[in-house]
């Protein structure tokens, strides 16, 4: 039997590492990795509070989440994609035309 | 103090220090590593606390899928003929502001109210086999939905990055 309770700081430290990320990068693609470490911190939190009941919904919750931030990442990079296709940058404070320079 | 402590204190370690390096680094493909690093490293801790359904899914589908999307992505959105594709940063002094103040308030809230929690007895309990017929009793209704939501994303996410013209009149 091992204490976890240090866990918990773990998680508020990726939450807050991932927010950090999402706040300062310029990159489309690593302010996604951000993301994808927010919800990872959550993914942690839920796992460990599924040890204070006998069910399993924590981890059931987590493999929703999962599933959830997959569709995310996938839709998110197609768009990146696309906005490169058009604007030539993946940095967001440059793409400041909402239509198609002609 | 056990074997699993150290290798739980181990994982802890290495996983914060990948995300460390994830913020300092300027090259977006030492980001990406280290994002999987950090993503293997929390799949051994959902290991180590038993929930190894939830591991293996982490590994095969965030280091396995979404590692391989970002790493793609990274490639067709920089030009990388000979020079480092770079992530420029910014914002660095309200960031710190916003996340420090937010992490005081996590820890703060973490240390007064927390029950302490065990780790599970690893011999008695089998969660893989219980996750398995929840899936299909309790849960069968998000779990068909997500199906569907896998489904529409595909389409969505491809349709979105392929170059297919609309017609005039479409």
């Amino acid at each position: 039997m091992v204490k976890i309770d240090f866990l918990f700081y773990l998680s508020a430290f990726l939450f807050c590492a991932g927010l950090l990320i999402a706040v300062t990068k310029k990159n489309a693609i690593v302010v996604l990795m951000g993301i994808e470490l927010m919800l990872n911190a959550a993914n942690l939190n839920l796992v460990l509070f599924n040890f204070q009941k006998k069910g399993l919904e924590g981890q059931l919750f987590a493999l929703f989440i999962i599933i959830v931030a997959v569709c995310e990442a996938a839709v998110g990079i197609a768009i990146i994609l696309k906005t490169y296709h058009y604007y030539h940058t993946a940095v967001p404070d440059q793409i400041s035309d909402l239509k198609e320079k002609n | 103090m056990s074997a699993q402590e150290i290798v739980l204190y181990l994982l802890v370690g290495f996983s914060s220090t990948s995300v460390l390096v994830i913020l300092v680094s300027r090259n977006v493909f030492y980001s990406a590593l280290a994002l999987l690093s950090c993503l293997i490293s929390l799949a051994g801790i959902y290991g180590l606390l038993s929930a190894e359904f939830l591991a293996i899914t982490q590994l095969l589908i965030y280091a396995g899928g979404v590692l391989v999307l970002m790493i793609f992505g990274i490639m067709l959105t920089n030009k990388i003929s000979g020079k480092v594709p770079e992530s420029k940063s910014h914002n660095w002094v309200s960031g710190i502001l916003l996340t420090g103040s937010l992490f005081a308030v996590l820890i703060t809230t973490f240390k007064n109210s927390i029950i302490p929690l065990q780790s599970p007895d690893l011999n008695t309990v089998n969660p893989v086999k219980q996750i398995g017929i929840e899936l299909m009793s309790t849960y069968v209704a998000p779990f068909e939905v997500s199906g569907i939501l896998l489904l529409v994303c595909l389409i969505g996410a491809a349709l979105t990055a392929s170059s297919f013209k609309k017609n005039a009149n479409g």
